[in-house]
């Protein structure tokens, strides 16, 4: 009994492994009247919700577009429909790296669609330039993107890195202290996580630098869901201004827990989830006056034409930081196409030297970066606009101090 | 003799396997020889003794860990001897601790502490280093880590059919019976178990370490994931933990279903993999194994 | 300050109390460690959304009708999911492993439904989202309703369980599983009923959760580890001992948040759970 256990056993490994091998690819993807354009997104785990907002439906919405238009057009001025290979990555950069193996090696995609999230973008980098293909990383604040660029040449970088966004509060915040508006202390808190603590390093030297004092600077563990403490804390601390470099749940949850204990500091300052379009309803519609990371210049008519295809396409409008980016990435995308074709070498370079006309506007890179982005935005009559750097175009002025709750 | 040759003639093959697959067929075969060997190691350890320990990802996370915090001071290998030291020195501390928690509470405790390690380390990055995510970049090829995890799993299942034969085996089946009785009959419990968590422990750490150059950024909300843990516990638990090959034998084809899942069902694929657990359990009670020798053992009484 | 720290705690900690109650009924009668617990919350809470989004209905008639229907809920997963583990099950040992596995696979299919019905979007409302003073403390009312719905929940039933003929029988299903028939007390109906009611309590939980807190289809794991914590530490299927340690556990977060560093919050909260594991196996309140 026991040896006809082991060598069944055996038989039925190397059989699943001998299976595993020659699992039969994807039928019908690479056509060659189509163009295969492969994603491996978040659709379950912690990173589903982030994909959900931010990626999913600006990809989907795009594939739409693009090929209700027709498809996308060639050089030669052919158009050639897209079709997508969606896989789920499951939030999971083990699974997430062998997806990305699979469609570069397996289904032979011609081109292949970051997914969300710092990590997951970091994770693909090294794969995607032994691939080839460019990747166009949209959802990836990192202070460190100079160095990636450089050292995946067909990367890019397009969200900035933390150190930006912390500038840019710091900016607006020592505008109002210089007008008298807001005392020189500031509460801040963080997430304990990457993105937290990139703008926590960046904002404490900055803060610094333009006269403020941290008065109360504390970081909180990813998953907390009690906000309580943290914000009587800081409503204790004298700080005119509440700074949080936060996720979404924490962004919501502090915004609920200061409205509840009638904390109304004069400047109030949340991470991601505060262009959210949620956002105000999760505000009880009290979100006049809230700044928040990102923003978008909501007196633009593209952006306002593509906020009303998004929220027709998807049935809400889009958030207004990465998704308006994401968009964008992929326009400039489809005209790289229509000028050097499907050539990975060609798209990339025309990517890294070209200038395309888009959503947020006019776009070049620097040195594979996006760095013409919005850095700090605020609610105001109920649209995410952003109001830093405040020199560009389309800026609008800051409402400081914010109206109490 | 066969029951040798059949297994090295398959780990040869499976070593030239790379030449002849692409770099997704590749990619599947790490999988697999991960989980493989992470159920494998489980089971070392719990396969007997009937501790259900989810703490496999506080290890496996851990020598992630040390080897994106050791590889640009330390050569290679020295990053995975210290890896493996600090497994077991963690592992012996726990051990020594935890070891007379039994039933639930054992399960329950091994799970805190994976968490308790990744909140320890995510504070500790903050408020002392300064930085959370860690990169490895290290020059390593798929196929590099593809033959170090066979090797570490193919490793792992001999020293399990070593163990099955020898009296730390014994000792252990005793205690996974009944403990009272293995005491009386002078068996060192805490000893013997403790003998068993620590191997169990450092085999994770290792496959932990050499896995986490493919993803080349570490921070602990990625690389302390508590399915991993889960999934180890079902697949041994699948393919019949008290036994050589069903850890491996449970890993492969639920490693390959999930797969198979995730890519053709992707906006679904939760809802059929909680059948297809659901169906294992009330289906293949025991394992596939015990599935196959049942069946066997009908058709012979029928015949 | 202390008095703020205690206000707060308390309030923190009685959420906290409130989600485990289910769980240490659910694993202290019915002997099924339920992984899908957290699931089974969630479930609670997207129903409260919809009911309240789609019909309009105070969340708190809604809570009322969500009760039963998580009791009927509960009542059908026993009787067609658990109950058969539970039949083929002799010792003890064996279905612990097969309730874990069975219910694994169960939090990933409530998971998916969740995510097919749902999305996986945050979810959020704003209902009685405003501050009410207590003692010089600004608290959410919405927090405070938590509150009363753990006391009147959990006392209702640490009375039920200590001077009804219900709760004797159900403490003694507790207790001795083996004997309890040997007494004429139908085990089957008892542990039926006892997973039944702490899926209805679990919903409950949900929907007190979904009046105050963000959440989404993911988060299901982080209440069952919640629960899974404080059912360790009060000692398992002990009511009081849930509600004790939920609370001292509300407590200790907020008492470190404020005291020490809002980064140790989640880390003490498990040190002090593996100290109390180890110096109590039992729990706190526990009898050997």
């Amino acid at each position: 009994m026991k040896r006809f256990t082991r060598r069944t056993s055996i038989c039925a490994l190397s059989f699943t492994v001998a299976s595993a091998i020659t699992l039969p690819a994807v039928p019908a993807v690479a056509q060659d009247d189509t163009i295969s354009i492969g994603y491996a997104v978040a659709r379950t785990g912690p990173n589903a919700t982030g994909a959900g907002i931010t990626t999913i439906p600006n990809y989907e919405l795009w594939v739409d577009t693009v090929n209700k238009s027709g498809g996308l057009t060639m050089p030669d001025g052919s158009r050639r429909m897209i079709e997508v290979v969606e896989y789920d990555n499951r939030s999971s950069n083990e699974d997430l790296v062998r997806t990305i193996e699979r469609l570069a090696s397996q289904d032979e995609v011609d081109l292949i669609l970051p997914p969300w999230g710092t990590g997951a973008n970091l994770a693909i980098a090294p794969l995607m330039a032994r691939f080839g293909y460019p990747q166009l990383a949209v959802t990836a604040v990192t202070d460190k993107a100079p160095e990636f660029a450089a050292r995946w040449d067909r990367s890019f970088w397009m969200l900035g890195g933390g150190h930006d966004y912390a500038a840019g509060l710091v900016d607006v915040l020592s505008t109002a202290r210089d007008a008298g508006t807001i005392n020189d202390k500031v509460a801040v808190v963080s997430v304990a996580d990457g993105f937290g603590i990139d703008l926590i390093s960046g904002a404490r030297p900055a803060f610094e630098e333009a006269g403020f004092e941290l008065v109360y600077d504390e970081s909180y563990p990813l998953g907390t869901s009690d906000f309580a403490a943290i914000m009587s804390e800081a409503q204790g601390s004298g700080a005119d201004s509440f700074v949080a470099f936060s996720y979404p749940p924490g962004s919501f949850g502090m915004t609920k827990t200061a409205q509840s204990m009638g904390y109304n500091p004069k400047a109030f300052y949340i991470s991601v989830g505060g262009a959210f379009p949620i956002y105000p309803g999760i505000a009880d519609g009290k979100a006049e006056g809230v700044m928040a990371i990102g923003g978008v210049n909501a007196d633009s008519p593209a952006i306002q034409e593509y906020f009303a295809r998004h929220t027709e396409f998807v049935g809400n409008p889009p958030d207004s930081w990465a998704s308006a980016i994401t968009y964008a990435s992929l326009e400039m995308l489809a005209q790289a196409i229509e000028r050097v074709g499907l050539d990975h070498e060609a798209l990339a370079t025309e990517i890294s030297t070209g200038t395309f006309d888009t959503v947020i506007g006019e776009v070049k890179l620097e040195d594979n970066q996006l760095r013409d982005l919005w850095w700090v935005g605020q609610w105001q009559g109920g649209a995410f606009r952003a109001i830093n750097p405040a020199d560009a175009e389309g800026a609008s002025t800051p409402i400081i101090p914010k109206p109490e709750w | 003799m066969t029951k040798l040759i059949i297994p090295l003639l398959a780990l040869v093959a499976l070593a030239f396997a790379p030449n002849f697959v692409s770099a997704y067929g590749l990619g599947l075969l790490i999988g697999a020889a991960t989980y493989v060997t992470l159920a494998s190691a489980w089971a070392l350890f719990s396969g007997h003794t009937h501790y259900v320990s989810l703490a496999t990802v506080a290890f496996y996370g851990t020598g992630a860990y040390c080897m994106a915090v050791l590889n640009e001071a330390l050569p290679y290998w020295a990053v995975l001897l210290c890896a493996g030291g600090i497994g077991a020195t963690m592992a012996a501390l726990v051990g020594l601790s935890t070891l007379r928690l039994q039933g639930v509470y054992f399960v329950i405790f091994s799970f805190g502490l994976a968490e308790l390690v990744r909140q320890l380390i995510t504070w500790y990055e903050v408020n002392v280093t300064g930085t959370l995510g860690r990169y490895i970049f290290l020059d390593i090829s798929a196929r590099d880590i593809y033959w170090q995890m066979l090797a570490l799993g193919a490793a792992t299942i001999a020293l399990t059919a070593w163990i099955h034969r020898s009296r730390l085996g014994m000792a252990l089946r005793v205690i996974g019976d009944d403990e009272a009785v293995a005491a009386h009959s002078g068996i060192n419990l805490a000893r013997v178990k403790l003998i068993a968590f620590v191997l169990s422990a450092v085999i994770l750490t290792l496959a932990g370490a050499i896995t986490s150059p493919r993803y080349v950024y570490v921070e602990p909300a990625i690389v302390f994931n508590p399915t991993v843990s889960f999934l180890t516990v079902i697949m041994a638990l699948l393919g019949g933990a008290n036994r050589l090959w069903g850890p491996a034998l449970g890993a492969v084809p639920l490693f390959l279903v999930f797969e198979w899942l995730s890519t053709n069902f992707p906006d679904s694929y939760p809802i059929f993999m909680g059948l297809l657990f659901i169906g294992v359990v009330f289906l293949l009670p025991d394992g596939i194994l015990a599935g196959i020798e049942k069946l066997r053992a009908r058709r012979k009484v029928q015949s | 300050m202390i008095l703020t720290t205690l206000i707060l705690g308390l309030v923190l900690g009685s959420t906290y109390a409130l989600l485990a109650l289910g769980l240490t009924l659910q694993y202290g009668i019915a002997r099924i460690m339920n992984l899908a617990y957290g699931e089974l919350t969630l479930v609670g809470a997207f129903v409260l959304v919809a009911v309240f989004q789609q019909l309009g209905l105070s969340p708190l008639i809604a809570m009322i009708l969500i009760a039963p229907a998580g009791y009927a809920l509960g009542w059908f997963l026993y009787q067609g999911m658990m109950r058969p583990l539970v039949k083929r099950s002799g010792a003890r040992g064996r279905l612990e492993v097969d309730s874990i596995l069975a219910t694994f696979g169960l939090l990933f299919l409530i998971q998916g439904i969740l995510l097919m019905l749902f999305g996986a979007n945050f979810t959020s409302i704003s209902y009685l989202d405003r501050g009410v003073n207590v003692l010089g403390v600004s608290v959410a009312l919405n927090r405070l309703i938590a509150f009363g719905i753990c006391v009147v929940a959990g006392g209702a039933l640490v009375l039920a369980l200590a001077k009804t003929r219900w709760g004797l029988i159900m403490r003694a299903v507790a207790l001795t599983p083996g004997s309890a028939p040997l007494v004429g007390i139908d085990v089957n109906k008892v542990a039926r009923q006892g997973f039944a009611l702490g899926t209805a309590l679990a919903v409950v939980a949900g929907a007190s959760i979904a009046m105050y807190q963000t959440f989404s289809a993911t988060d299901g794991v982080v209440f069952t580890m919640k629960a899974l914590v404080i059912v360790i530490m009060g000692g398992v299927g002990n009511v009081k001992g849930a509600l004790v340690a939920g609370i001292a556990l509300g407590l200790l977060e907020t008492f470190v948040a404020t005291a020490i560093d809002p980064g140790l919050t989640l880390a003490a909260t498990f040190a002090i759970f593996l100290v109390v594991l180890l110096w109590r196996p039992q729990g706190l309140f526990g009898a050997r």
